[in-house]
C-alpha cells in the first residue's frame, strides 16, 4: 500500500477531500483529511468515513497501523 | 442477537469504563491499546479492560457491534466514544475530561 492509493481512495469516496498521507517506515502510515462533508459529523463518524473509502482495498492489519486526523476546512 | 453480540452488550455496560484492548492493562500487546491505557491511568481512572486477543470471536465481534474496525475501543456507560487517535486528541483538547464529567465518572484533574 503506498501513500498516494491511500490519498486517491480517500478523495474518491470523499468528493472536495484534501488529503495528505505520509509513511516513514513503510508500515505505520498517517492520513490528514480535510473535507467540507464533515461538516456536522463527530470526529467517530467522520473517521467512519475515511475506513469506509478504505476498507475493502486494505487489509486490517494496514488499516490498523493508519492514524488518521480529520477536520472540516476552516 | 448473536450470543457474542449479547456477551458485548452486557459487558459494555458492566462498568462505566470499559477498555477493547490487545493485552491487559498491565501488559498492552499494541503500541495503540497502550496509549489509552496510559491516558485512563494519567486521568487515575477506573477502568474495566476486555484482552480481545483471548477470543477471534470477540476481536471480530467488536468491530462489528460498533462498526469501528480497529482495536483498542473505548465505551463509557455503554457508548463507544472512539479508538486511539480519537481518545488522544479528545484527551489533549480536554473533551475527554468534559465527557467524563458529563457522565459523572470521576478522575484526576491536571494539577
Amino acid at each position: 500500500m503506498d501513500t498516494a492509493e491511500i490519498e486517491r481512495l480517500i478523495r474518491e469516496a470523499i468528493p472536495g477531500a484534501s488529503v495528505l498521507a505520509q509513511t516513514d517506515d513503510g508500515h505505520h502510515y498517517t492520513a490528514t483529511v480535510v473535507a467540507a462533508a464533515f461538516e456536522g459529523k463527530t470526529r467517530i463518524q467522520q473517521h467512519q468515513m475515511v475506513y469506509a473509502a478504505l476498507k475493502d482495498k486494505i487489509g486490517g492489519d494496514e488499516l490498523h497501523a493508519l492514524a488518521l486526523q480529520t477536520s472540516t476546512p476552516q | 442477537m448473536s450470543d457474542i453480540k449479547a456477551a458485548i452488550e452486557k459487558q459494555v455496560k458492566s462498568s462505566p469504563v470499559v477498555l477493547f484492548m490487545k493485552g491487559s492493562a498491565d501488559f498492552p500487546q499494541c503500541g495503540f491499546s497502550g496509549q489509552v491505557v496510559q491516558i485512563l491511568n494519567y486521568l487515575e481512572l477506573e477502568f474495566e479492560t476486555a484482552n480481545v486477543l483471548e477470543s477471534e470471536e470477540l476481536r471480530q465481534g467488536i468491530k462489528d457491534y460498533s462498526n469501528w474496525p480497529t482495536i483498542p475501543q473505548l465505551y463509557i456507560n455503554g457508548e463507544f466514544v472512539g479508538g486511539a487517535d480519537i481518545i488522544r486528541e479528545m484527551f489533549q483538547a480536554g473533551e475527554l475530561q468534559d465527557l467524563l464529567t458529563r457522565n459523572g465518572i470521576r478522575f484526576k484533574a491536571a494539577s
